[in-house]
């Protein structure tokens, strides 16, 4: 039994951190109706900001909060740059040009910080476990993680459900143009808006770093997990994207945790490994394939969403 | 007549000394990983084989060595490209390094084909010791089986009864797993195998650990991995609660990352940076003094490598084209090795001890190995009957 719960811990914290990339890109895809492939190279950056600030001011907050502040710029920087332009444009421009972005930064970071990667330790704070019940302990660090990735989650649900500002993202994303017109400074959400979602990639980036290595291309395999969370959640729709990471993140954990059991009964260990992972990988697939099937729009579509 | 006679003489004179100035030196390319994060790792054994050519003053014999690095990103794929790009392109006369042996078995091929010789440096997957054992494959490492058996034999002297094994799942992670258990007398009570080398967070398996409470963990990660691993098994609060046992996972490479949480942290190696023999002394202190840090078995194993290519290489004169010539002086190993002896099985696999090591603190207050025993003297790797070469 608490071998389920330890389990069911380890999927939700990997579906909180799925979240937290997630978030951005399917706000900024509701909002903007803007396919952002380079979302995943915040969270690269953001976890090398984290790496390099934890380093220099030797304090995992202050480091890390400098590491956020600094993606959020960086993501406002990419907007006004790179990606405006980008914005009247169909989905293919949009997505050749911000995968442009991920081979530029991916080079980018060979260039500043060499092709050998950063490690980030657990601050020494967090460094620890604790025990919430019989036979049952568990890290702390992942813990915070956890707790993190459901203020945030609350949070994000209050900004879009309950404030002014939540308002004119719903108007702009159930239509642009109208809510333009209506007189809702559209343009000002929006990046507000993308500056959100680069904050929230630069704060997974942080917490990934001690958990992942820092590497280059680390943003890659994760904006592919955020890309099928986001269609399986219905693009643009923040609840959408929460529950699918959900669903995501326990397929995954209990898929690696009990699989390999499972197919232990008929093949030998190293055959089971194999055939469980692959096997937990392409569930989520699979489900993605289901879902794009019987509901084209997601599960938990945006309201309005066309 | 005499003309056309004169410019024939005079023309092969300049081939022969064409020939002479091409066999002046000896071109050795070296694939290991160099980008990504076990790049320390490939810079280490570079490093390694980098010092021993500062020793031979650069030269083998009488021929000056030129290196030509290769990144093989720790992919099969990259791998067997860079080794084929070495062999048609570049020409090299030998090609080494190879720390990976999911990266080796994919480049073995083409060096055989192209009739190189190939030696590696750290990979030594069972199939080459076995039935695809090559006459161009050498290893100045080991077989993979060899350092987990020893871990194994270990466990039964210490008295596990029940072992809980995790390697990742390729090539090298199969057969350290099978080599633990080759030996282990006690009961394998959990066997996990992880994705390599994408998994970094090992939650789900550490999970299970707990809950199976076994008397002791047996695992193989090398490189940042093996830094994840221990640290990640420490926050769990494993550590201290199930006694962990690992090979080429706690090592001169990730001790600098693990420092307290890995004292005291048990296994076995061919070669211990203590071995009391005056080429190892030389090169530790050498190496110490050079790079500024303690070597690993990773350098250790190509210092050999490069000693073995220069002791072929001044047996034969800088014959480079006689490869029987060549190959026989291979075999014979006719070099001072970091190891104290080094000799070749019929495999081309060493045959060598293998020691219980143990992590301690040095006055400077630098974590580093000693060597606490010997678990096996003389042994050769089981495979060596199924190759055909006798």
């Amino acid at each position: 039994m608490s071998l389920l719960i330890e389990q069911t811990l380890n999927g939700v914290q990997l579906a909180l951190l799925l979240f937290l990339v997630a978030a951005g890109l399917t706000l900024v895809f509701g909002i903007m109706d803007f396919m952002n492939l380079s979302h995943g190279s915040l969270f690269m950056m953001g976890a090398y900001f984290a790496a390099t600030f934890v380093a220099l001011t030797g304090s995992f907050i202050v480091g890390g909060l400098l590491a956020i502040a600094c993606t959020a710029l960086l993501g406002l920087a990419i907007e006004a740059i790179w990606l405006r332009p980008l914005f009247g444009r169909g989905h293919l421009d949009q997505v050749l040009g911000t995968f442009g972005l991920v081979l530029f930064f991916n080079d980018f970071v060979r260039l500043v910080w060499g092709a050998a990667g950063r490690t980030l330790a657990v601050p020494q704070f967090l460094a620890g476990h604790i025990t919430l019940g019989p036979a049952l302990t568990y890290p702390v660090y992942r813990l915070v993680l956890i707790g993190v990735g459901l203020v945030v989650a609350a949070g994000l649900y209050l900004l879009v459900q309950r404030t002014k500002t939540g308002m004119i993202i719903r108007a702009a994303a159930s239509d642009r143009d109208m809510a333009g017109a209506i007189g809702a400074n559209v343009t000002l959400v929006s990046t507000f808006v993308f500056g959100l979602g680069a904050a929230l990639a630069g704060l997974a980036g942080l917490f990934a770093a001690p958990l992942l290595t820092v590497q280059i291309g680390m943003g890659d395999n994760i904006l592919i997990l955020a890309l099928v969370i986001i269609v399986i959640g219905g693009l643009g729709s923040i609840r959408g994207a929460f529950l699918a990471a959900l669903i995501v993140g326990l397929i995954d954990a209990l898929g690696r945790a009990y699989l390999p059991e499972l197919l232990r009964l008929v093949l030998s260990p190293v055959a089971a490994s194999t055939a469980a992972g692959a096997l937990s990988s392409v569930a989520i697939y699979i489900l993605l394939a289901f879902v794009l099937l019987v509901k084209p729009q997601g599960l938990f579509p945006a309201r309005g969403a066309r | 007549m005499v003309r056309t006679f004169a410019t024939a003489a005079l023309m092969s004179a300049c081939a022969v000394v064409y020939a002479h100035a091409e066999a002046g030196k000896i071109k050795i390319g070296y694939v290991n990983t160099f980008s990504g994060p076990n790049a320390f790792i490939g810079n280490d054994e570079k490093d390694g084989f980098e010092l021993a050519l500062d020793h031979l003053g650069r030269k083998m014999g009488n021929l000056d060595v030129q290196m030509i690095y290769e990144d093989d990103q720790i992919k099969p794929e990259v791998g067997r490209q860079v080794t084929e790009k070495l062999l048609q392109s570049d020409k090299v006369d030998v090609v080494t390094g190879y720390n990976w042996s999911n990266v080796l078995l994919a480049s073995v091929k083409p060096a055989v084909d192209a009739k190189t010789f190939i030696i590696s440096g750290n990979a030594g997957p069972s199939q080459l010791a076995g039935e695809a054992c090559s006459p161009w494959f050498f290893s100045a490492s080991w077989q993979n089986d060899q350092t987990p058996m020893a871990l194994g034999e270990l466990l039964n002297q210490r008295g596990v009864k029940k072992l809980f094994v995790l390697a990742p799942n390729y090539a090298a992670g199969k057969d350290m797993a099978a080599g633990v258990k080759k030996t282990f007398k006690g009961e394998v009570v959990g066997e996990e195998y992880t994705r390599w080398p994408g998994q970094v967070d090992f939650s789900t398996e550490l999970s299970k650990v707990r809950s199976v409470k076994p008397d002791a963990v047996w695992v193989f990660y090398p490189g940042q991995a093996g830094a994840q691993f221990i640290q990640q098994y420490s926050q769990a609060g494993l550590l201290g609660q199930i006694p962990i046992y690992s090979s080429f996972t706690v090592d001169a490479l990730t001790l600098p990352q693990l420092k307290e949480l890995a004292l005291g942290h048990v296994s076995t190696q061919e070669w211990v940076q203590d071995l009391d023999n005056p080429t190892n002394k030389k090169f530790v202190a050498d190496f110490r003094k050079k790079y500024g840090r303690y070597p690993s078995y990773y350098s250790a194993q190509n210092y050999d490598a490069a000693m073995l290519i220069a002791s072929a290489v001044v047996a034969t004169a800088g014959k480079l084209d006689d490869k029987d010539a060549f190959r026989a002086a291979l075999e014979k190993a006719n070099f001072q090795s970091v190891r104290g002896k080094f000799r070749y099985n019929s495999n081309h696999f060493p045959i060598q001890d293998f020691y219980a090591q143990e992590v301690v603190k040095d006055p400077q207050g630098d974590y580093t190995m000693k060597t606490i025993g010997t678990v096996f003297t003389d042994m050769k790797d089981v495979f060596y009957e199924k190759c055909a070469m006798k």
